[in-house]
């Protein structure tokens, strides 16, 4: 139930970053000066931390996906222990990613 | 001649021990009530009553109106699926023992179906997905030697699990699609197809697997795994969805 719960709420989170994202870089055809004033933005500490929600969103997604794709293709009977397994891959990411992101936020 | 004697007085019997539960149950009668309400009642148990049991002692003792199906009393007959405590079980076999008492434990009907009064819902779109999906043998040949068709330990081994069915509909009422699309075959459904998709006996299988391909088939699963926490006959629900998805993408079982 909650692996799922997360899945969709990670996934829908991906879709309207990206509509946004898609949007905001095409703005760089309509006006360049507009498209920097925007990207700009992004380079926030605010923006910054954001980043570390987006990331967390897609890398659980992204593990989860693989889970769901084995217990369709594979066996469903160890869905419980790949769903510790998705927990653990990202928690071992997430500490990978975060310090060295977050330096680089607060470092500028 | 001596008379025998007692070595030791006779053990009174012990005092078993009793509990106070209350439960709190989803009470709707049609005829009166605009909404369901929830109503407390206080019952004696013992910790190995069962939840049946509490809902007998209110309906005899306290009120007659407290209307709910069982038959059995046994997980046998799959008449008493309910909502306990949030999750789809049988009242007749959640013993007292095995939930938290000292809150309130709350009773009301399974989700998804029509709700008719207290803790009894329409059960009839349920059993018409179950029917939908043929769940009889289709034999239409002529057994090998004229008399039987036989099957090999093996082969009855790989349906063995889908067999435990007792369409108390636990699983389908448990589901978070079927909450929403009513529409969708539901666990119980599919289960009891792939009764007999793989029974190495039944020559329909690809007829249910063109079934279950439909919109609101096989494909509308999620793997929230609900159904396979809810099942009281231990059935990997599931795994038994996972199967008849493969079946389908590889055109036979
Ligand atoms: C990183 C690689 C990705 C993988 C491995 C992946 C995997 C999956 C899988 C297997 C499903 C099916 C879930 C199910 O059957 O319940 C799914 C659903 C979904 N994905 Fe992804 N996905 C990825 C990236 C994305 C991206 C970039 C987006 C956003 C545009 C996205 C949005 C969604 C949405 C909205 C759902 C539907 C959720 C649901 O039905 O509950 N995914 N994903
Ligand atoms: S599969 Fe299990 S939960 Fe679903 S109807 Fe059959 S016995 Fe009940
Ligand atoms: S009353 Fe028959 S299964 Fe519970």
């Amino acid at each position: 139930m909650w692996s799922w719960v997360l899945h969709r709420i990670t996934g829908v989170a991906i879709f309207f970053f990206l509509l946004v994202h898609i949007l905001d870089t095409a703005l760089v055809r309509v006006s360049p000066e507009a498209y920097n004033a925007v990207i700009s933005q992004y380079q926030t500490p605010i923006m910054g931390l954001g980043e570390v929600a987006l990331v967390g969103a897609i890398v659980f997604h992204a593990f989860n996906g693989l889970r769901i794709i084995a217990i369709d293709f594979w066996n469903a009977k160890y869905q419980r222990v790949l769903f510790y397994v998705v927990i653990g891959l990202w928690v071992v990411t997430m500490l990978a990613f975060v310090p060295r992101h977050l330096i680089n936020v607060f470092s500028h | 001649m001596s008379t025998p004697t007692l070595e030791k007085p006779p053990a009174v019997p012990e005092e078993i021990q009793s509990f106070t539960v209350t439960l709190s149950v989803r009470r709707f009668v049609p005829e009166t009530d605009e909404e369901p309400h929830w109503e407390n009642y206080d019952v004696q148990m013992y910790a190995t009553d069962r939840i049946l049991d509490a809902l007998h002692k209110i309906k005899w003792e306290q009120d007659g109106s407290l209307s709910f199906r069982r038959s059995c009393a046994h997980g046998i007959c799959g008449s008493d699926a309910m909502r306990i405590n949030g999750r789809n079980r049988l009242a007749c076999k959640t013993l007292i023992k095995d939930l938290d008492i000292t809150k309130p434990v709350t009773v009301e009907a399974i989700k998804g179906l029509p709700l008719e009064k207290d803790l009894i819902v329409d059960m009839e779109p349920f059993y018409a997905s179950y029917r939908e999906v043929q769940p009889f043998l289709v034999a239409n040949s002529k057994p090998k030697d004229g008399k039987e068709r036989i099957q090999t330990v093996a082969e009855r081994e790989r349906f063995d699990d889908t067999t435990k069915c007792i369409l108390c509909a636990a699983c389908t009422s448990s589901c978070p699609i079927f909450w929403t699309d009513g529409q969708y075959f539901g666990p119980a459904a599919i289960v009891n197809a792939h009764r007999f998709i793989f029974d190495s006996r039944d020559e329909n299988a690809a007829v249910r697997l063109d079934i279950l391909n439909d919109k609101e088939g096989v494909w509308r699963c999620r793997t929230t795994f609900n159904c396979t926490e809810a099942c009281p006959r231990g059935i990997q629900v599931t795994q038994a969805i996972a199967e008849v998805k493969q079946a389908i993408m590889r055109g036979k079982p």
